[in-house]
Parts: C-alpha cells; sequence; structure tokens
C-alpha cells in the first residue's frame, strides 16, 4: 500500500431538507446527514467506515458515487474534481468507482438474468455486443468463484451469499479501480460472510482495487481495514490505523464505547463494558456543542457548547474531541 | 437454577410446498428451566425459529409436527387451539426480531400495553394503566409517562425492543423467547438490550430462550447453549463449557469464522459449501458433507448426543463415540 491518494473528501456536507409539522407553518428544518467530512483514501488500501444507525455513512458511500449529491463540499477522486462534471465527463469516471450495496435481493432487477445485470454496464460503456459479453460475464463469475451457467439463470434462484458475489462481479465488470461496499455482508451468516470476506480480500490483491469498507460491525471492520474512520451522527470522530485501534489506542469516548460494545467470545468470560446511556439522539435535532455530549462518560462544560474540531493528534490519527 | 420447565423432546416439523418436503426440524431437544437464558443458536435454516413458533403452536397449516413440548409437565403438542389460549402470550411470551414489525402501528404504546393486559388479567383501565407504567419502568424506559403516549414510529429501535419486552411481561410470562431480539439493534444498543434481560432473568426467576446466531451474544448472557444444525442439536453445554472446549466441527467452524483481528492479513476460515435447505433428509450425520474430519460411519450413522466431559457438555459427532 503506497501513499497516493486516490479519493479525497473536502468538508463534505449534506443536509436533507424535512418539512415539521402537517402543516407548512412549522418552517423547514433539516437531517444533518454528513457534516464537514474531510479525509483521504489511499491507493490499495481498505479504509473502514464505522458507526451506528443515523451517522451517515450510508449517505458518504452514495455521495462519493455520485448517487446522492452534496449540499456543499469536494470529492476529489486521482487529483479531478467529482462534484460539478458534466454528464459525459462524468460518464468516463464513472467506471473507476463502482459499489456493492447491503441487500443483494434489493439491488438486482428481479426480471434480468444475470446475464443482462452483468453486461448492462458493458453495453452502456463499450461497443461489446453477444458472445463477448457473454465471455466477459463468465470470466467475471468465474473470478468471484461462481458457475459459468450462473449467467442464464435470476436473481430469485441464488442464496444471499451466492447473490452477493455476483454483485461483486458486476462492480468490477468496468475495471474499477475504487469500490465502495456498504455493508456487504451485514445480511449473511458468520460463515458465508467469511467466504466473501476472503473473496473481497483476494481480488484487492489480484486486482489492485482500494476499498471503502461501511458497517456498523466493528469486528469486521477491523479485520478487514487498513485504517478506520468513526462517525457519529454525520461527522467523523475519529480517524485511525486498525493497528492502534486494536492496541487500544483509541482516543474518542464514542470509538471506546463501539468497541467495548461488541459481545466477545472470550473464553466464556464477562466482557468489561462501557455502556452507553440512552439513544442515538434524532438526527434533526442534534445537541449542541459537540454532538455526543449527552452520552459522554467523560462530557465537560466546553462540550456543550463548542464543536470539537477534526484534529491530527499524532501522524495519520485524527480526532474530534475536547479531550 | 431452578426446575425445568420447557422441555423439547424429539421434535419434528416438516413443511409441504410447491417443491416438495421441507424438513425444518430433525428430531430437536433440549430443556429450558426457570431463572437460566438458554442459547439456542444456528444459522439461517438450522431450525431455531421454527422450533420457537412450534413452542407456541403457531405453525402454519402447511406443516407437520411430531414430539413433545413439555411445558410445566404439560405436553403443548397434545393441546387444543382452546387450551393454547392459557399458553400462548401469557405463560409463553414472545419478542421477534425486528419490533417495529410487532408493533401496530396505528395504537399508542401504552394503549397496546393496556390492552394486553386487561385481555389476561381483565382488570379495570386504571389499574392497568398502572400496570403498564410500571412495567415500562421496569424495562428502564426513559419517562414512562411520555412513552405511554407514543406511538411506536416515534421510538428508537431500542426503546421498541424494550417496549415489547414490557409487552410480553406484562401477563405474567414465565418464558420469554427472544428471537434475535438484538440483531436489527446497534451495537451499543444491543448491550443495552441484552443487559436488561440477563437483570430481568433475576429478578423474576424468568426462563429466556435466547435464539441467536451470535457467538459472542451467548457468550455475554446465556447460561447454557445449544448448536442446531439443520434442524438438530450438535452440541449442547454450559456456555463457558461449550466455548472453552468446542467439540463439534461445525461449533468450532462457527467460531472460526468469525472475524479476529488478530487475524488481520490471513484468509478467515470458513466452512465450504452451504447450509442444507432442508428439501431432503441427509443420512447420517447432517453435517458431513461439509465436515474436514468426515469418517466413513459420518455418511451413514446419525451420530448421537453424548457427553463428552463431566460439565453435562454434550456433542453428537462420531469423534468422540467410542469404539
Amino acid at each position: 500500500m503506497n501513499q497516493q491518494v486516490l479519493v479525497e473528501t473536502r468538508s463534505l456536507t449534506k443536509y436533507y431538507y424535512a418539512r415539521r409539522g402537517f402543516l407548512r407553518r412549522k418552517g423547514k428544518d433539516y437531517v444533518k446527514a454528513l457534516e464537514d467530512v474531510t479525509f483521504r483514501i489511499y491507493r490499495q488500501e481498505t479504509l473502514g467506515v464505522v458507526g451506528e444507525s443515523g451517522c451517515g455513512k450510508t449517505t458518504l458511500g452514495r455521495v462519493l458515487l455520485h448517487l446522492v449529491k452534496p449540499t456543499s463540499g469536494r470529492v476529489i477522486f486521482e487529483g479531478q474534481e467529482v462534484i460539478g462534471l458534466n454528464r459525459k465527463e462524468w460518464k468516463e469516471r464513472r467506471r473507476e468507482l463502482q459499489i456493492v450495496f447491503q441487500n443483494p435481493y434489493l439491488s438486482f432487477n428481479p426480471r434480468f438474468s444475470i446475464l443482462r445485470s452483468l453486461s448492462e454496464p458493458l453495453r452502456t460503456h463499450t461497443t461489446m455486443r453477444s458472445a463477448e459479453l457473454e465471455d466477459h460475464a463468465r470470466q467475471l463469475l468465474e473470478k468471484v468463484g461462481m458457475p459459468p451457467d450462473t449467467i442464464y439463470r435470476y436473481p430469485h434462484e441464488f442464496s444471499g451469499g451466492q447473490l452477493q458475489r455476483i454483485a461483486v462481479a458486476r462492480a468490477l465488470t468496468l475495471n474499477p479501480k475504487f469500490l465502495v461496499l456498504d455493508e456487504p455482508t451485514s445480511a449473511l451468516d458468520v460463515s458465508v460472510q467469511a467466504q466473501i470476506l476472503n473473496l473481497l480480500r483476494a481480488l484487492q490483491q489480484e486486482l489492485n482495487l482500494t476499498y471503502m469498507f461501511i458497517s456498523h460491525d466493528l469486528s469486521v471492520v477491523q479485520y478487514i481495514s487498513n485504517r478506520i474512520a468513526v462517525m457519529y451522527l454525520g461527522k467523523v470522530v475519529e480517524l485511525i490505523s486498525t493497528v492502534q485501534l486494536m492496541e487500544g489506542g483509541a482516543v474518542h469516548p464514542y470509538t471506546k464505547a463501539l468497541t467495548s460494545a461488541i459481545p466477545e467470545v472470550i473464553e466464556g468470560r464477562k466482557k468489561e463494558r462501557l455502556a452507553l446511556p440512552k439513544n442515538v439522539p434524532d438526527a434533526a435535532r442534534p445537541p449542541s456543542g459537540c454532538s455526543f455530549h449527552p452520552r459522554c462518560p467523560l462530557a465537560m462544560e466546553v462540550c456543550k457548547q463548542e464543536e470539537p474540531r477534526l484534529e491530527e493528534m499524532e501522524e495519520g490519527h485524527w480526532a474530534a474531541c475536547h479531550l | 437454577m431452578g426446575e425445568v420447565l420447557l422441555h423439547i423432546d424429539d421434535l419434528q416439523v416438516t413443511f409441504r410446498t410447491y417443491a416438495g418436503l421441507v424438513y425444518a426440524v430433525n428430531g430437536m431437544s433440549f430443556e429450558v428451566r426457570r431463572g437460566e437464558i438458554f442459547g439456542l443458536v444456528g444459522e439461517s435454516g438450522c431450525g431455531k425459529s421454527v422450533t420457537s413458533l412450534a413452542v407456541q403452536r403457531i405453525l402454519p397449516r402447511q406443516s407437520k409436527m411430531t414430539g413433545r413440548i413439555l411445558f410445566d409437565g404439560e405436553d403443548l403438542a397434545q393441546k387444543s387451539e382452546a387450551e393454547m389460549g392459557a399458553y400462548r402470550g401469557k405463560r409463553i411470551a414472545m419478542i421477534f426480531q425486528d419490533p417495529s414489525a410487532s408493533l401496530n402501528p396505528v395504537f399508542t404504546v401504552g394503549n397496546q400495553m393496556v390492552r394486553i393486559i386487561r385481555f389476561h388479567t381483565g382488570v379495570s383501565r386504571e389499574e392497568a394503566r398502572k400496570r403498564a407504567l410500571k412495567l415500562f419502568e421496569e424495562v428502564t424506559l426513559p419517562d414512562p409517562e411520555r412513552i405511554y403516549r407514543t406511538y411506536p414510529h416515534e421510538l428508537s429501535g431500542g426503546m421498541q425492543q424494550r417496549a415489547m419486552i414490557a409487552m410480553a411481561l406484562a401477563s405474567g410470562a414465565e418464558l420469554l423467547i427472544a428471537d434475535e431480539p438484538t440483531t436489527a439493534l446497534d451495537v451499543t444498543i444491543q448491550a443495552q438490550i441484552l443487559e436488561l434481560l440477563v437483570e430481568l432473568r433475576h429478578r423474576q426467576n424468568l426462563a429466556i430462550l435466547l435464539i441467536t446466531h451470535n457467538l459472542g451474544v451467548v457468550a455475554e448472557t446465556c447460561d447454557r447453549v445449544s448448536v442446531a444444525y439443520a434442524g438438530q442439536i450438535v452440541e449442547s453445554g454450559p456456555t463457558g463449557a461449550v466455548l472453552r472446549h468446542m467439540k463439534h466441527p461445525y461449533t468450532q467452524g462457527l467460531l472460526a469464522a468469525l472475524p479476529d483481528p488478530a487475524q488481520k492479513g490471513k484468509d478467515l476460515l470458513s466452512i465450504p459449501g452451504s447450509v442444507p435447505d432442508g428439501a431432503s433428509r441427509i443420512p447420517g450425520c447432517p453435517f458431513h458433507p461439509r465436515c474436514p474430519f468426515v469418517l466413513a460411519v459420518c455418511q451413514e450413522v446419525q451420530p448421537p448426543l453424548l457427553r463428552v466431559s463431566e460439565e453435562d457438555h454434550r456433542a453428537a459427532c462420531h469423534l468422540y463415540t467410542t469404539n
């Protein structure tokens, strides 16, 4: 893994406007799905993005892929600004960024054969036809460990794990450089998850891919990522290398709580837990100052008033906390 | 540990489908005692959910069931619909994976509680309301008066699940069946709900049958555990003993497949093949097609569940049957 930057975001922000109340008189309110998100992803690394529901990780993945337009901020891919490209320019770039979603049954058109689903990107971007498309599809399927006759079948005929492999094959159709994986194994059983994770790692090596792996499951993220970005209510609260995180180097109280909340099989002993009180607040009405302060065991006065900035604590380790 | 409350004896459940018979449960046997949390662990298709439905006799019409379901000495498998009324929802309660799908969206939480209480006990509205508020407090819902007046969609997943637990306990259940109660919840909330279940067990001598696919959850909360595969129990015993000295190759495979950050850079050990779909009965040991230690006898003779250590730790595997 070299240190060249592949994807970069600067102050990425996404607000969703929502009307409050039944009648318009209550005025506009907005949900801050992403707030001032800035980070880099280096070539051939896997950046894990972790956080609970409502933290913005899925929105982040979609904004990077241009599936959702940000309210403000920049996304830079291989040095080129991505937001604001015209259709033609974007169509070129599009091939290099792909995505795999959580539920494969919802990401395939049930009326398309696998062949059709896999060849659609190629029809759009190249002049390949018929026999060539079939060959290409079969090769892709082989790469992900699925038999060639898969192309004649339909999504509902496959198990979740199998269909997710096909989803990975589809994402690889145009030889992308960057793959966003949005909770790719959350809907799968443990042993199937293991197979998919092994596959992803092998493909990364073979095809020099860069991954952004989004998940709420910290143990999976720790296993597969080189670095991890922890998100809470639309903001990145910590950015740390996996090695450091595993050595207990987390600084932000939320990261520590997440790590301790994972139920673990440690020889039958009970794990020491940092239980967080209350629930994740409503994203439309985030707390003042540091949005984590109502649940933070170490909250101080300043935390209620001032929002902490994401600062580099030591090389490669960023945290947004007043401590 | 208290006396045996639920005793499942050689339960078999088959479904008639357009594609033929599906053998969902094939000889499931286990016991749950008062005051203990019993874990039933397995992946999709192992028959754990079907078993829980069988206990309450709410299997669909196309099913056929044999075996005994002894609850406090009475065989529920022999009861009529009318007789089951005294058990279902009353002495045996159940909570499901997705609380938002189990709560009626058009009634307030308080209203639903009161209906349940009055249905089972016939007390007045005021008395039912008082009991409802008390139950909300017992499941640590903040501000019970306010919760009483809210609609399910206004509550977070964690709070909805607590409300479900409160409803399940409203009738004075002795056995609580929890089917993947925390799978749909965030990790930090999951921790809270599990702690709540553990506490309730102590307070009310409640027996809890916890169904999950997550070994970590089992390690944290269960006193005893049974591992299910293809509709049968392949390993069982006190949680500590089972997790420390896993005997059955499937259990070992499940644990090995868990992403362990310490395994970074190495492939996860996944179990080859996939879980059987129940369309046919596998001869001999159901796990033999995927077992790394398979012997000739495994393909023909089904291994009995035998003790493998002093602590009532049992496994169904020919590796341990003495020749």
